[in-house]
């Protein structure tokens, strides 16, 4: 197992993602002190090259938050989202990475159970696949 | 314009693989606007190909930028630093640039990022089609302006063949029969007659089947007096 704690990126949309995370806070739910969030306009704005950067970079997992697809702020930005997250995971599956190491995720800004859910699963991916190269070689 | 798409990653990952120093080279033309080989595409790469490394446990440098045009001589010549301190080049544009690159440093390895795929056209976001084969003899007057050399699986001049069906092609009924189309075409300007008209055998030695082409123009070309002028104000 890797010496080291778990890293993991989020990147939330400022509108439904933000709004979910502070209701969650609000709430008095926790999450893991390994996840960064970086605030984005929309999740439409997020790129392949945001998301492997960010690993490139040493984080161990990734994801993106946005609002729920029928109910997104500006109409289709989620749907951009889950467009390059799965991109972005066959780019991974066809450099031997585990895809799973990033996710796109939905919430509306009244869902304050919905963050913590979101943290605890990328935190258990995290743990579990430790460091990217820590396993000699992927899979 | 010419349509490419990115090779698969373990192919590219196979072709680099015997050097260390790794630049990729991607273009702003043609390829950036079929999303293959442009500014967003080579980033994504060069990360994805980092990450294949650093899994792996190995030392490789990847570098990555975009030309305007990696076909034209001028605009690769601004990189030649770079080029030269690569073991290899990866090029991210369709084939001409990543041989105008191996042209001009022949002691340089170029390995293609792209497959270089047809002559086509953006139609929706995200879907290209063929729409000529650079036959070197365009014919497309008599065809409603449609092209029934790319477009029609068989290139056929008097068509459509007995498997046109519905207006779908025999070969893939997914696609759309050429000449149903052209007969929409012409008929919708009344020009019906020219689907009477037989055209005769083509001309291929215009095409590539006549060998390598090159076109000279000798009003455009410099003469050696200009060529001596042009090297001395350099
Ligand atoms: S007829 Fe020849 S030049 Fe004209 S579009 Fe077709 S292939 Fe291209
Ligand atoms: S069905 Fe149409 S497009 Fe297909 S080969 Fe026949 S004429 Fe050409």
């Amino acid at each position: 197992m890797p010496d080291r704690e778990p890293k993991i990126v989020g990147f939330c949309c400022e509108k439904h993602g933000i709004d979910s995370v502070d209701l969650a806070a609000r709430s008095g739910r926790q999450y893991d002190s390994s996840i960064r969030l970086v605030r984005v306009p929309c999740t439409g704005r997020v790129d392949g090259t945001h998301l492997l950067k960010a690993l490139e970079e040493g984080a161990d997992a990734v994801f993106v938050l946005g609002c729920l697809e029928k109910n997104c702020y500006y109409d289709t930005g989620s749907i951009e989202g889950r467009k390059r997250v799965a991109y972005v995971k066959s780019m991974l599956s066809e450099v031997g990475i585990e895809p799973e190491r990033v996710e796109m995720f939905n919430a509306s800004s009244s869902m304050s159970w919905k963050f913590s859910e979101i943290a605890s699963n990328m935190v258990k991916v995290a743990a579990r696949l430790g460091p990217i190269g820590s396993r000699g070689g992927g899979r | 314009m010419i349509i490419a798409e990115r090779k698969p990653l373990g192919e590219i990952a196979m072709m680099v693989a015997p050097h260390e120093k790794v630049t990729v080279i991607g273009c702003r033309s043609c390829v950036a606007i079929c999303l293959a080989g442009g500014e967003k595409e080579v980033d994504t790469l060069v990360s994805a190909m980092k990450l294949k490394s650093m899994n792996e446990g190995r030392t490789q440098y990847f570098d990555g930028f975009v030309l305007e045009r990696q076909c034209e001589k001028e605009w690769v010549k601004e990189v030649e630093d770079k080029i030269l301190a690569a073991d290899v080049v990866l090029s991210m544009s369709c084939s001409l640039g990543a041989q105008t690159i191996g042209d001009l440093y022949p002691e340089k390895i170029v390995v293609p990022g792209l497959n270089t795929a047809m002559f086509g056209v953006p139609e929706e976001q995200g879907v290209w089609s063929e729409k000529c084969l650079g036959c070197g003899d365009c014919i497309i007057h008599t065809t409603g302006g449609i092209c029934p050399i790319a477009r029609c699986a068989k290139s056929m001049l008097n068509g459509p063949c007995g498997g046109s069906s519905n207006g779908h092609c025999e070969v893939n009924l997914e696609i759309e029969c050429a000449w149903y189309a052209i007969y929409e075409r012409l008929k919708l300007q009344d020009r019906l007659d020219l689907m009477d008209t037989v055209r005769p055998p083509k001309e291929w030695s215009t095409s590539h089947s006549g060998g390598r082409r090159v076109i000279v123009r000798e009003d455009a070309k410099l003469t050696p007096h200009q060529i001596r002028g042009k090297e001395a104000s350099l």
